[in-house]
């Protein structure tokens, strides 16, 4: 019974409390906090958690891709190369930069700790790979460089012009780079390279009619084909 | 202003609205499924550069050729290879999962010598240079007082260059004591010695044959080569051809049989005799090969007609004469019959006299040395070396009897009787003084295995080239680890039934993970640092250098096609005649006929203490020799073999009924070897009277994964010596069951 009676009381009190909706006085604060919370939940969504969320790293030593392009015959894939089964063999192993590097060749700061560093010691560069996928991601170099005859800049953006590496920002969540979402952090792109999610890889196919029908479900290309 | 609740309220709403505007959630949800990609115990395949390797699985005797894939450095697969000869593309459980024991924890990474007591596990890590030198030390004492003879090696393989080194080195240094862990082909060798007059090898032309006859061989679950068996079996049945199996428990062999006799375990051979009655009276035996070619047919055919009638054994063998007769009419109605025998896994050589009479029913049919039937397989002899010259200390070991010789047997063939010499270093003879095992766990895998641990205590130096850290590598003094087969080179002559002579190359898929060294090496290094002419006997450098100059021509194509075919240098028996010195095959002589008479090797022990019967069985699932069962096999036993630590015996509903024991009831199992806690599985599959166990649990070494689960089936069986042979004819006890 006492319970009720309490119950009663505190509705009399909230009837005449200050900031009843029915309290002409209340309502610009209310507004006030809601804009208040909006406003800083936008500043934290927009600002502060991109800022966050990725960690910058260096990259072990500088490279100059534009240098290099111009030293080689063939292009990208003088040192991006596939293998004899097709499959492509990404960022250089310490072998292949060796068979030009075994000694210095020049007088560049970052040659001379790879080499002191690396190639003396035998030890692999731990490059940070910009484009590097989630593990379930399937990619084959060979079907979109050979069978759709597409370009490195499509995907990678104009990297063998530049003089010298980025910094690494590293998603402190997934470990992956920066690059894979883009760094608009809304998603949106101005180039094709700009990011490299599922949507882009089907906007792509899309626009070049390149869906295939390995799903019966769907009549598209089935999950599978991506996902391993 | 005062800050009131529903102003918080607006500030949260306001800040969910925000929140929900702004790219967090989208992003969070987006990188959290990712994350939950990246969790460090989901395997991940390593990204790199493929490649294949086609190498020869040590693992078993069966010798498969494989295929193991790498990624760059690291070896991510094995397959069977598909263009082996043996197993086309067939692997077994072991094999498949042979990864796990290169880059399992159980490895021995580096030289140890003991530092505690045998069995308690401490070692100090030494320099391969102390090691040798301690070992070469050890044998020089011997020889220098005398007792070069007192030094023994056992290996899992007689032939092949790694064996053979070993045998040369104790020959060197002046001791007839080698020995090979016992085997099914003890038995083959000796019956094709005494039927065919030929040193060599049994070849089974299962491929051929449309009438399988399997005496308790576990065809399906790891005899031979398995994934060869396995196919063969297969394409027996697609063919409309026949697989009879013998065998006192219903095992995936006689399940997927069309022909189950289940006779009381240990009469094997009078089934034989009495299929053989049965094909005599009838005349339903092959006329040609039996006039042109067997000696000694009359006899054999009153020794049958006198004491082998199906009627006159069924109380013996347990089995109605109605089934004795109609599978052994089913065996003559088959155009390419083929009886065979080595019960489980063919690990254990098994009685002689059940092996000449399962022999006797080929020779019965024709079918020997012709499609479909038993082949003489000439033994391999490409190993050619210098001949020793033993220096006067070595020359007087050599004259010494082995350590397996004392005691009478009908046929005393050399074979290797390595009980004998457990037994006699057991009982306290000082005979033994420095024993070297490789590639053999004998103080698990023989039978009475904790009598053989305790015998191990008494050898004052052992010395064990093992990889893991097995029950024997407990034991030792030393442990200089081999690298495993998937690091190293070593020539394979394959046996296991095989009708192709093949060597098999094993070569190094990845360099090896620790500071191993090959047994080979060591051994040459051993030799080397010794004294008097046992340094002389080894003029290699290395063993990489012996192996190529023993191989010579054939190096080439092993390398390039990761086996050899090795040509026939002698003509298998047959339209020739055979190599006996009547050039017949002998069905029955005055050796054959002692054999035959006498008695079956039966366990000792009382009926009346003991009324049942325990008899260990193999399963694919379990590996019960030198190498350990993986994690991966373990992980795939059933729950009526292992569950959680406790291991299973199999029972008859009728006997568990009598014993006042359910599915599931702990037991205590009690022979006159030993005793141990198991729990009870009914299936009304075993021949009532019988408890089976399988083999390869138990194990008291090696890791986690291993070690501490169920019961090892070798404690509670003892040594049985067959008296025709003198081998290790044991295939279980006699055993008593109590509720525990």
């Amino acid at each position: 019974m006492s319970s009720n009676e309490k119950h009663q009381t505190d509705g009399r009190t909230g009837d005449a409390h200050a900031s009843s909706p029915s309290d002409p006085r209340s309502g610009p604060y209310i507004l006030l906090f809601f804009i208040l919370g909006l406003a800083l939940s936008m500043v934290v969504g927009w600002s502060i958690f991109p800022k966050l969320l990725y960690s910058q790293k260096s990259q072990p030593i500088d490279f100059n891709h534009k240098l290099h392009l111009e030293q080689v015959d063939n292009g990208c894939q003088s040192c991006h190369f596939f293998r004899e089964d097709g499959s492509f063999s990404g960022s250089p192993r310490l072998a292949q930069c060796t068979d030009c590097h075994a000694e210095l060749l020049g007088e560049s700061e970052n040659e001379k700790i790879f080499v002191e560093h690396y190639v003396a010691t035998d030890r692999e560069v731990p490059w940070l790979v910009y484009s590097r996928q989630p593990d379930c991601v399937f990619f084959s170099h060979s079907a979109h460089v050979f069978g759709a005859k597409m370009d490195c800049e499509t995907c990678h953006g104009p990297i063998g012009k530049s003089e010298s590496l980025k910094p690494y920002e590293e998603n402190r969540i997934t470990g992956l780079s920066r690059d894979i979402w883009g760094r608009n952090i809304a998603g949106f792109k101005q180039n094709t390279w700009d990011r490299m999610k599922m949507d882009d890889c089907a906007q792509c196919h899309a626009q070049h009619d390149t869906l295939h029908d390995s799903s019966v479900q769907t009549g598209r290309d089935a999950c599978f084909v991506c996902h391993k | 202003m005062k800050l009131s609740r529903r102003c918080f309220l607006a500030f949260s709403i306001g800040g969910a609205a925000g929140t929900a505007l702004s790219p967090l959630p989208w992003k969070l949800t987006d990188d959290l499924s990712i994350w939950s990609q990246n969790w460090p115990w989901t395997p991940v395949p390593p990204d790199g550069e493929y490649a294949y390797i086609n190498t020869t699985c040590t693992l078993c005797p069966g010798h498969c050729g494989i295929r193991v894939r790498k990624v760059d450095e690291r070896a991510v697969k094995i397959e069977g290879q598909e263009s082996s000869g043996m197993n086309p593309g067939g692997i077994c459980l072991l094999g498949l999962s042979g990864l796990q024991l290169l880059y399992g924890p159980t490895r021995i990474q580096a030289p140890l010598k003991r530092v505690g007591e045998r069995g308690e596990n401490r070692w100090q890590t030494i320099s391969w240079e102390e090691a040798i030198e301690e070992v070469a030390g050890r044998l020089n004492d011997l020889r220098s007082k005398g007792q070069p003879q007192a030094v023994a090696a056992l290996a899992s393989e007689d032939t092949g260059t790694v064996p053979q080194l070993m045998k040369r080195l104790l020959t060197a240094v002046g001791s007839p004591n080698f020995y090979r862990m016992p085997s099914m082909e003890d038995s083959q060798a000796a019956v094709l010695a005494l039927t065919q007059g030929e040193e060599g090898f049994v070849g089974m032309d299962v491929e051929q044959a449309d009438f399988v006859l399997s005496f308790g061989s576990a065809l399906l679950e790891g005899y031979g080569a398995s994934p060869r068996m396995m196919q063969a079996v297969n394409r027996l049945r697609a063919d409309g051809g026949k697989l009879a199996q013998i065998d006192s428990r219903l095992s995936n062999t006689a399940a997927k049989s069309d022909i189950w006799l289940a006779p009381k375990p240990g009469t094997e051979a009078d089934v034989a005799l009495s299929i053989a009655h049965v094909l005599i009276t009838r005349n339903r035996y092959d006329h040609g090969f039996v006039s042109q070619w067997a000696e000694g047919f009359e006899a054999f055919s009153a020794m049958v007609a006198e004491k082998y009638a199906p009627e006159k054994i069924a109380d013996r063998t347990g089995l109605a004469t109605d089934q004795i007769i109609s599978t052994a009419i089913a065996f003559a109605d088959a155009k390419h019959p083929l009886a065979v025998y080595g019960k489980g896994k063919g690990q254990q050589p098994g009685s002689l006299k059940e092996a000449l009479a399962v022999n006797a029913l080929n020779a019965l049919a024709g079918s020997i040395n012709r499609p479909g039937g038993i082949q003489a397989m000439a033994g391999y002899d490409y190993i050619q070396w210098p001949a020793l010259q033993p220096d006067d200390v070595a020359a007087a070991g050599l004259q010494t009897p082995r350590l397996d010789q004392k005691g009478d047997v009908v046929y005393p063939n050399p074979g290797y009787k390595v009980h004998r010499m457990i037994e006699a270093v057991g009982a306290g003879s000082a005979d033994l003084q420095a024993l070297l095992v490789a590639e053999s766990n004998p103080c698990y895998s023989l039978p009475g295995a904790d009598k053989v641990r305790t015998a191990f205590s008494k050898i004052p130096f052992v010395v064990s080239f093992s990889s893991f850290m097995d029950e024997t590598a407990m034991q030792s003094d030393l442990i200089l680890p081999n690298p495993i087969y998937l690091e190293r080179y070593e020539d394979v002559p394959v046996k296991a039934g095989t009708t192709r002579r093949r060597v098999g190359l094993c070569r190094p898929v990845v360099a090896p993970l620790h500071n191993t060294q090959h047994v080979g090496d060591t051994i040459i290094q051993i030799a080397h640092a010794m004294e008097g002419s046992v340094a002389a006997a080894f003029p290699w450098t290395d063993y990489a250098t012996c192996l190529k100059e023993t191989l010579s021509d054939a190096w080439e194509t092993l390398l390039e096609k990761g086996h050899w075919e090795v040509p026939e240098t002698t003509h298998a028996a047959g339209a020739d005649g055979f190599k006996t010195a009547s050039g017949k095959f002998v069905l029955m002589n005055e050796t054959i006929g002692a054999i035959y008479l006498a008695d079956a090797p039966l366990p000792a022990g009382d009926e009346s203490e003991y009324p049942l019967q325990l008899v260990a069985y193999d399963t694919i699932r379990l590996s019960s020799q030198y190498v350990g069962s993986s994690p991966f096999m373990l992980k795939i036993l059933s729950d009526t073999t292992l569950k959680g630590q406790a291991g299973f015996v199999e029972l008859n509903p009728e006997t568990a009924a009598k014993l006042n024991l359910k599915e599931g009831a702990s037991a205590t199992i009690t022979t006159p070897a030993g005793s141990a806690d198991v729990r009870v599985h009914l299936d009304e599959g075993i021949r009532p009277g019988i408890v089976a166990m399988a083999r390869g649990l138990g194990h008291t070494a090696y890791d986690g994964f291993l070690a501490g689960k169920g019961v090892n089936v070798n404690q509670l069986i003892a040594p049985v010596e067959d008296p025709a042979s003198g081998l290790d004819a044991a295939w279980g006890s006699w055993a008593k069951l109590a509720k525990g």
